[in-house]
């Protein structure tokens, strides 16, 4: 039976034990999300990390949550007030919407009701998750432009031209996903993985959808708009106490559904890894959950990697990333994936299918030899050609001989 | 009267609630859009204004249109509007007298007739119809009906509409385009000039303002060794604004003896 039909008679009840069971999965994997986070970054500068409240220190984030509650509450004079309450607000509560869609279990019984924890499966489920995306960029934006000040302003700014551009990506990595699932609905998209995991047959839209989920998520090294660097801390600089709370929930929360939404339409969702299918009806069902959160906790790894590994991007290079790279690199993948698509459901032979994709990787390779060929070539300056300064300067020192790694 | 909406399409109860909790706060926003002072007020009015409307449509069974109303308008369209409302800044409030003289009455008039216009219409296709086609129109699923018209039946205005607006998308292109006379320095070239041109005093970069001086601000000079202040270490733009305090009364003088 279709996961849709089964949810579709879920009673009253039902519904609202799964509502509660969403939002709890959701905070209990945001405060694991921001203690794995803290420690795994320490381990990769060679700290120890939060380790004194709780065992191993798995208590810091509610401490944390306690003092942060307990701070001053500050609302700067030149602030718009009612924008400035209402952008965390919006920001917060949009991150947790999104996780209604989420398939999180195959079918299990729940009290003695055949269900799928799942709250709600929609035909266009994909897009509504796109759409609260895109309204919860407005926390991000009011709240730079309601601080009235300088930082945060910049901060919004950026944001909003950041989203614009990487909603775009994200939207066309999705299409070649719901062209060979034929289907818009997360569990349906699950449902069309049980054989081969979407991230190995559609490769390129998975690498593509991983990067412009970064930037989506404002997440080093795509945080521009927070970049203690240069604004401070962008957009949140004038927030305090409770209200910069909720945009750090936000963030982790944000975090947690892309990595869910990578899991479902790439990972296979909830099925167990290729060879492991037995597992999926250990527990009645309820296995398939630990398989979906293994899935999510290790794409939250690669978030806390790459943040403890790359220094943020220039803006320009950003964008430059993002419409030069991205979107042309999608379209054209776009046309190859519908072509293959089109000729399979055809009945096409296996020979000409061949065919044509190898005929797509001699372009590929044709363009990248051609634009390599056609690059300005920047030549090596000789050591000849810089002239002898008139005022002293230090010997270069010779090089030292290889000091043994202790 | 106040049933009409009611009796006209034979609304389920689900919808007739949802209709009147959401058809009043929609008025209001739409009315508050009109009278909000400040444009980014209105801008976020008109955004709840969208998205109801989203709600509305998802409530009569148009799902994929609901879904993609929040995804373009409120999401794209929106968003481009409120990056242009920021740079205006928070203290400015849109000026009430009108540039251009007579517009107002030709704006009432417009808004009156397309109002009228709208009533008409659908008054006439709802008022006394029974709705027919819905189930028939929505049998092989919302999204797939959809695309099955929009790629057979209506493709031809779909690809007319798409190639109006990669012209309009062009000819902004076009009006924005700057030509740059020379190549953009690059990051390298631009550290070859630091070192090459000119002395070597600014080889690292300008010196920061404050340095050294009495007060450590942004619109301070800084003081060189011997006292004296730096010019270049003051952002242009506040030289240009006049927004620099004397930096003379700053000045180290001569060294007093301590006693």
């Amino acid at each position: 039976m279709k996961i849709a039909s089964i949810i579709g008679q879920d009673p009253g009840w039902l519904i609202l034990v799964k509502a509660l069971f969403v939002f709890i999965v959701s905070v209990l994997l945001v405060l694991v999300a921001i203690w794995g986070e803290r420690r795994i970054v320490a381990r990769m500068q060679m700290r120890l990390g939060p380790n004194r409240v709780g065992p191993f220190g798995l208590l810091q984030g509610l401490a944390d949550g306690v003092k942060l509650a307990l701070k001053e509450d500050l609302i700067p004079a030149a602030a718009d007030k009612v924008v400035f309450i209402i952008a965390p607000i919006i920001s917060a509560t949009t991150a947790f919407m999104a996780f209604a869609v989420i398939p999180m279990t195959g079918e299990v019984t729940l009290f003695g009701e055949k269900t799928a924890m799942q709250l709600t499966d929609l035909p266009v489920g994909v897009l509504y998750i796109l759409a609260i995306a895109s309204v919860g960029v407005y926390g991000i934006v009011l709240a730079g432009w309601s601080s009235g000040s300088t930082y945060p302003l910049l901060g919004g700014l950026r944001s909003s031209a950041q989203v614009i551009s990487y909603e775009v990506a994200m939207g066309l990595s999705l299409v070649a996903v719901f062209i060979y699932a034929g289907s818009m609905s997360t569990s349906e998209i699950v449902e069309a993985q049980q054989k081969w995991w979407f991230a190995v047959v559609l490769f390129p839209s998975f690498v593509i959808y991983a990067i412009s989920m970064v930037g989506e998520t404002n997440r080093a090294p795509f945080d521009l708009a927070e970049a203690e660097g240069e604004l401070v801390g962008g957009f949140h600089t004038e927030y305090s106490s409770l209200k910069f709370a909720l945009f750090f929930l936000a963030e982790y929360v944000n975090i947690v559904v892309v990595s869910a939404l990578a899991t479902t339409l790439f990972l296979g969702g909830y099925h167990a890894l290729p060879g492991l299918t037995f597992t999926e009806s250990w527990l009645g069902g309820w296995f398939t959950l630990i398989w979906f959160l293994a899935k999510v906790i290790g794409f939250f790894f690669i978030f806390v990697w790459l943040r403890g590994t790359l220094p943020r991007l220039r803006y320009d290079q950003f964008m430059k990333l993002g419409w030069k790279v991205l979107i042309p690199v999608n379209l054209f993948w776009i046309l190859v994936v519908a072509t293959m698509r089109v000729l399979s459901l055809r009945g096409a032979s296996r020979v000409s299918i061949l065919i044509f994709a190898s005929v797509v990787v001699l372009i590929v390779l044709a363009v990248n030899i051609a634009f390599d060929a056609s690059r300005k070539r920047v030549i090596p300056l000789s050591s000849a050609e810089i002239p002898k300064p008139n005022f002293p300067v230090p010997e270069i020192p010779a090089p030292r001989a290889e000091v043994p790694h202790v | 009267m106040i049933n009409l909406a009611l009796e006209v399409g034979k609304t389920p109860a689900p919808e007739a609630i949802l209709f009147w909790i959401l058809a009043p706060l929609v008025l209001l926003a739409a009315l508050g859009m009109l009278l909000a002072k400040k444009a980014v007020h209105s801008a976020i009015l008109m955004a709840w204004v969208m998205i109801t409307l989203a709600i509305f449509y998802i409530a009569q069974d148009a799902l994929f249109l609901g879904i993609v109303q929040i995804v373009v308008y409120t999401g794209a369209v929106m968003m481009l509007f409120l990056f242009i409302l920021m740079l205006v800044g928070i203290d400015s409030k849109d000026s009430l007298t009108e540039t251009i003289r007579g517009l107002r009455p030709i704006a009432i008039l417009a808004a009156v007739g397309f109002g009228g216009l709208l009533i008409s219409l659908i008054g006439r296709s709802t008022l006394g119809h029974d709705e027919v086609g819905l189930a028939t129109a929505n049998e092989a699923g919302n999204v797939p009906a959809l695309a099955q018209l929009l790629f057979s039946r209506y493709v031809w205005a779909f690809e007319v509409i798409s190639a109006l607006l990669i012209t309009a998308a062009l000819g902004a292109m076009v009006l924005a385009y700057n030509h740059r006379i020379t190549s953009r320095p690059t990051q390298r070239e631009l550290s070859e000039m630091r070192f090459r041109t000119g002395s070597l005093a600014n080889a690292a970069g300008l010196p920061n303002p404050g340095v050294f001086a009495l007060h450590d601000a942004v619109d301070v000079p800084a003081l060189l060794p011997d006292g004296t202040p730096a010019p270049n270490s003051i952002s242009a733009t506040l030289e240009a604004r006049g927004d620099i305090i004397d930096s003379r009364p700053f000045q180290l003088g001569e060294m007093e003896e301590e006693k």
